[in-house]
């Protein structure tokens, strides 16, 4: 469900990580965009095509724009990418399944460590596949 | 006759120490910054080419960077003990390394700017980064599906979390039990919030609040790290991570044994 509010708390929310993170003053406008735009194409393919594909191709997304932003501000990607991926890590599911694992309910901790493992995996995946894409893209031209 | 040899010798060997130094201080702000491994050596084989070093070698983890100029040279060794993210620093890095190879700066410059800026602070003061913190955290509880009426109890309790994993970690140098105290704080403070009326989802608030302290940059660039082929810094970083979410895990945990 995307609403107005799903946008912009997620614009903040990545703002406001990146001021963590120490990122120039003046990409902070930029991450915050970023972390939207990937919030909300996760969120529209989430429903249909579960969280691990929709992180793949929420990611892959976000690491073109990021490497596009890249170019254009001339600044690493490494900026914006992490920008891009702060709403979608399953910070929460990690934090999910340690708590089981320490409440001693090792069925739904390892289910959970699965899932933000492959969450994981499907995010710098996609960041991978955004860099493939690229240099495709550049020598093919 | 015999001298020009001899002289020129010793003044390649200098060349090649101050490149040796220049790139390992180069990995060393970049890797204390977070930087991905493949880019810290990345950076500093293209720094020692363009000092003239086309065939060095660099072998980089999280803990300590391994670096030989030239085949003939002997290799250097730096410690890591600290890492935390600092995008500013990366990106300063990056434009000096590019405009070394550019030529628009020489050698000793570039080891000035580098000193500069591995002595430069946080760009932020304390209190602008704990304000981030709580408001990150209240958005994470609105994204987590969690209530408007959640959103002053994480704010108050992301905010305050923050700032004691900055506190402890002053105060014990231990980084797991720092998130370990933290974690706790967040815990109790979640609850006493919710037993007082304000805030309704506990689960979300404390999902919320802990987000600025989970690892999951961490397990994302670990994940990278493996599939670039940099399998011992992979697995030293989930490690990290591992032990991160562990932390918080037990906080929460040991919350559960009082109420």
């Amino acid at each position: 469900m995307v609403t107005v509010a799903q946008l912009v708390v997620s614009f903040i929310a990545s703002s406001a990580f990146t001021i963590l993170f120490n990122a120039p003053k003046r990409s902070l406008l930029q991450c915050g965009l970023a972390g939207m735009l990937s919030w909300v194409i996760y969120l529209l393919l989430q429903p249909r095509f579960g969280p691990v594909l929709a992180s793949l191709c929420a990611t892959a997304i976000v690491g073109l724009i990021s490497l596009i932003f890249a170019r254009f501000y001339k600044m690493p990607v490494i900026i914006f990418s992490v920008a891009g991926i702060i709403p979608l890590v399953p910070g929460g599911l990690a934090y999910d399944a340690m708590r089981k694992f320490v409440e001693n309910d090792y069925n739904a901790a390892v289910q959970l460590a699965a899932e933000a493992f492959l969450i994981s995996g499907a995010i710098a995946m996609g960041l991978i596949l955004s860099e493939v894409l690229n240099q495709v893209f550049r020598t093919g031209r | 006759m015999q001298l020009t040899p001899g002289i020129s010798e010793s003044s390649h060997k200098a060349d090649v120490e101050t490149a040796t130094d220049l790139c390992l201080l180069a990995g060393k702000i970049m890797l204390q910054s977070g930087a991905e491994t493949y880019r810290v050596e990345d950076t500093m084989t293209r720094i020692a080419t363009s000092l003239g070093m086309p065939l060095s070698h660099s072998y980089v983890t999280p803990t300590g960077i391994i670096f030989q100029a030239d085949s003939g040279a002997s290799s250097k060794l730096i410690r890591i003990a600290e890492r935390t993210t600092d995008l500013q620093k990366v990106t300063a890095v990056n434009s000096i390394s590019r405009k070394l190879t550019g030529g628009a700066i020489q050698a000793a410059e570039a080891k000035q700017e580098l000193l500069r800026i591995d002595a430069a602070a946080h760009a932020f003061p304390v209190w602008v980064l704990i304000a981030a913190a709580s408001i990150a955290s209240a958005c994470f509880t609105i994204m987590f599906q969690g209530g408007w009426r959640d959103f002053l109890p994480s704010l108050i309790s992301g905010g305050l979390g923050y700032s004691a994993v900055i506190y402890f970690q002053r105060l014990v140098r231990v980084k797991f039990f720092a998130e370990l105290f933290a974690a706790f704080l967040v815990g109790l403070i979640s609850t006493l919030l919710v037993r007082a009326g304000i805030g309704v989802a506990l689960d979300k608030i404390i999902i919320g609040s802990v987000m600025p302290l989970v690892p999951g940059l961490l397990i994302t660039n670990a994940v990278r790290d493996l599939m670039a082929g940099h399998l011992v810094s992979g697995l030293s970083r989930g490690a990290e991570a591992f032990l991160t979410a562990f932390a918080i895990g037990t906080g929460i945990a040991a919350l559960y044994l009082f109420f």
